[in-house]
């Protein structure tokens, strides 16, 4: 095994996503960056004083604010003139970006900062106990989004954050699998080969809160993408460039799983809705292959 | 040579001259000028900063956090709503040790919404742990800036310092201020060097999680920090005697207390309304003195009990309340007098300006007037009967 910047010993479940993600993030920016982290699942699990998981300069602030944080690591770091050496990353889970942390991330995104934003996407606030975050899909169960006799789970689609963010006119837009580490980390080294705000969306599987054998994470994560409930593609400069998939599977082979999407199973209805989400994706980012 | 200045341009000039690195805030009354001027000094190139336009207080104190993790020396203001904002961020600044330098444009908290001068926004982040000045004059409100950063940047220190200047009254204020010159500020507060910082070559976890096995301690020695300014902050506004010649801040100063019977306790611009009824007051024979709270955390109580011990009755002025209890002042006058034992004076609390209710020396000697009648703990001034007979 090659040296990481992320060492093992940390308290992360097992197979949690994040962690893969989180360490092949940091291994592909290498030993020069300075990450700002928001509270969640991998600042917890990753710095409980008087250990630390991280062999690169690490600062966590709160659960909010890891873009305004960054923002100022970097404008110090520009004020010592060094900023040309050092990355910037800001990190946090879906709730910190998408919900609590919107308007700092939009902050940091318009003011045009160089700094690589990477959200790490398990689709719920996990660290609390999975709760229904802006980015948990459609018919989700979440412990504040429960089915019952009134309710198919979560009753509103994931918000589109990878198009929001491209809305503020950055260069580079990315969303990415833990399903696929080698394209984790070559679109983690072109965010930071591009001067000012970038953004990279990781679909994360958390094997507690999707309730999925805790070996099976790459598999799910894979199942995201091949059903076309996770478009994988790039913006660069607006620009869409898609991930295609090569052989579109049912979004029933995804959804059987996992725990959270069980009481689907057995409606049609439901599914059905579920399938028109995928097909949805697959059209707007031109996700099927050619032929 | 003396400059007739506006609060706020003269805050601007200092910190200046303190050669911040990384300046962050977002706008709000009566903060503005204060960064309007740094904005321009920026633009102007006076000022070699990053100039950091933020979408929020939450992000502007969110910023100087990280720059000041960087090693920079870092610069914020702001005032009211804004700070309660920030107050999220402003605790952990002080928990995570950085030596950040905030000026706070003291105003009133809405509802209702008010932009005018009292204390009420600083008491939200009382319990902080950052060290919390208290200016009278736009001089002393220069003065306690270099001060700010000569203390918060100590390495036996390393916390963050809040220069409160009351609202309008201070900030839009004119004043002969004699403003220190770039060599002076130079001499007196070199530039910030640390090792506590995100450094590449040697590389710290900052603002980790700490569980019940270590939380304790981390807090208690912020608490114990505090107890070491109570020695340090007369040695630092002695030595800004020496170099400047001018007594600014401390934990406490004293107004004709020699021979003084009955005293007010009071913080900010009203001490010098205060002056001036107290000299009506001793022209007329009466033995009434002044302790202004120069420094209110840390909280100088043996300072404040020494200094009231041989008085008979004690005003203690709040422009602020905390409601449903008392004046912030006066719970913790009254907790440090305890100390004394049998001997504690009368103390009452009363509560005046909020809002930007004027106070006038007329105000001050209605307290005087309460103070030998019977004993209140929360005397509100100056209400207008007529109001409150209207809303019944």
């Amino acid at each position: 095994m090659t040296e990481t910047l992320f060492k093992p010993g940390h308290t992360a479940c097992a197979g949690c996503g994040q962690a893969i993600a989180a360490r092949l993030v940091i291994d592909a920016a290498g030993k020069n960056t300075m990450i700002a982290n928001n509270t969640g699942c991998l600042e917890v699990f990753s710095t409980k004083y008087p250990e630390s998981a991280w062999c690169v300069p690490w600062i966590h602030s709160l659960f909010e604010n890891c873009a305004a944080v960054a923002s100022g690591v970097e404008s110090g770091l520009k004020y010592l003139g060094k900023k040309d050496a050092i990355n910037v990353i800001a990190q946090g889970g879906d709730g910190g970006t998408a919900d609590i942390g919107l308007q700092a991330l939009s902050g940091m995104l318009e003011r045009g900062h160089d700094v690589l934003y990477v959200c790490y996407d398990n689709e719920a606030y996990m660290n609390t106990g999975i709760q229904r975050s802006g980015l948990t899909p459609t018919t989700s169960n979440t412990t504040t989004t429960p089915p019952g006799s009134a309710s198919f789970g979560n009753p509103r689609p994931k918000k589109p954050m990878p198009d929001i963010a491209a809305a503020h006119g950055i260069p580079y837009v990315a969303t990415a699998s833990v399903g696929y580490p080698q394209d984790i980390q070559k679109k983690v080294k072109k965010a930071l080969s591009i001067k000012g705000p970038k953004y990279i969306q990781i679909h994360v599987p958390c094997p507690l809160g999707w309730r999925h054998e805790s070996s099976q994470t790459s598999e799910v994560a894979k199942l995201a993408v091949e059903t076309g409930l996770y478009p994988i593609f790039e913006y660069e400069n607006g620009q869409l460039i898609p991930r295609k998939i090569a052989s579109v599977k049912p979004v029933e082979e995804y959804l059987k799983v996992q725990g959270r999407f069980k009481h689907l199973l057995k409606d049609a209805k439901g599914l059905k809705e579920i399938q028109s989400v995928a097909d949805y994706n697959i059209k707007k980012y031109q996700l099927k292959a050619q032929g | 040579m003396k400059q007739f200045l506006e609060g706020s341009h003269a805050v601007a000039e200092i910190v200046k001259r303190c050669r911040p690195g990384v300046v962050s805030a977002y706008p709000i009354t009566p903060q503005t000028h204060i960064v309007e001027d740094l904005a321009q000094m920026v633009s102007n190139q006076e000022l070699n900063a990053q100039f950091v336009n933020v979408e929020s207080e939450h992000s502007a104190a969110s910023v100087v956090l990280g720059g000041e993790a960087t090693g920079v020396r870092s610069y914020t203001a702001t005032s009211s709503q804004g700070l309660l904002l920030m107050a999220e961020v402003v605790f952990n600044i002080a928990g995570m040790r950085l030596p950040v330098v905030m000026t706070t444009a003291n105003r009133a908290i809405s509802a209702p919404i008010n932009i005018w001068n009292d204390q009420q926004d600083v008491m939200v982040v009382r319990d902080s742990g950052w060290v919390l000045f208290f200016a009278e004059s736009i001089q002393e409100a220069v003065d306690l800036h270099l001060q700010a950063y000569k203390l918060g940047e100590d390495p036996d220190v390393m916390l963050p310092v809040m220069v409160n200047m009351d609202g309008f009254i201070l900030t839009h204020g004119m004043e002969a201020v004699d403003m220190p010159s770039q060599e002076e500020v130079d001499r007196y507060l070199p530039a910030y060097k640390t090792t506590y910082k995100l450094d590449v070559e040697n590389p710290l976890t900052m603002g980790y999680l700490a569980d019940p096995d270590y939380y304790l301690e981390i807090r208690y020695m912020v608490q114990e920090t505090h107890a070491e300014l109570l020695g340090k902050i007369p040695h630092l506004a002695g030595e800004f005697k020496k170099t400047f010649g001018r007594e600014s801040g401390g934990l406490i100063q004293t107004y004709r207390m020699e021979d003084a019977e009955q005293a007010f306790v009071a913080a900010g611009s009203v001490c010098g309304t205060i002056r001036d009824a107290i000299d009506e007051l001793r022209a007329k024979g009466k033995k009434v003195g002044l302790v202004k709270i120069a420094t209110y955390r840390p909280f100088p109580k043996e300072a404040i009990a020494s200094s009231l011990k041989n008085v008979k009755e004690v005003a203690v002025v709040d422009k602020s309340i905390s409601l449903g209890g008392f004046g912030p002042f006066y719970t913790d006058v009254t907790s440090a007098l305890s100390s004394l034992g049998t001997a504690i004076p009368k103390t009452s609390g009363f509560v005046l300006g909020l809002g930007g209710r004027d106070i006038r020396v007329k105000s001050i000697l209605d307290v005087y007037e309460k103070l030998s009648g019977k004993q209140v703990d929360c005397a509100f001034i100056g209400l207008k009967q007529e109001l409150l007979a209207e809303t019944e």
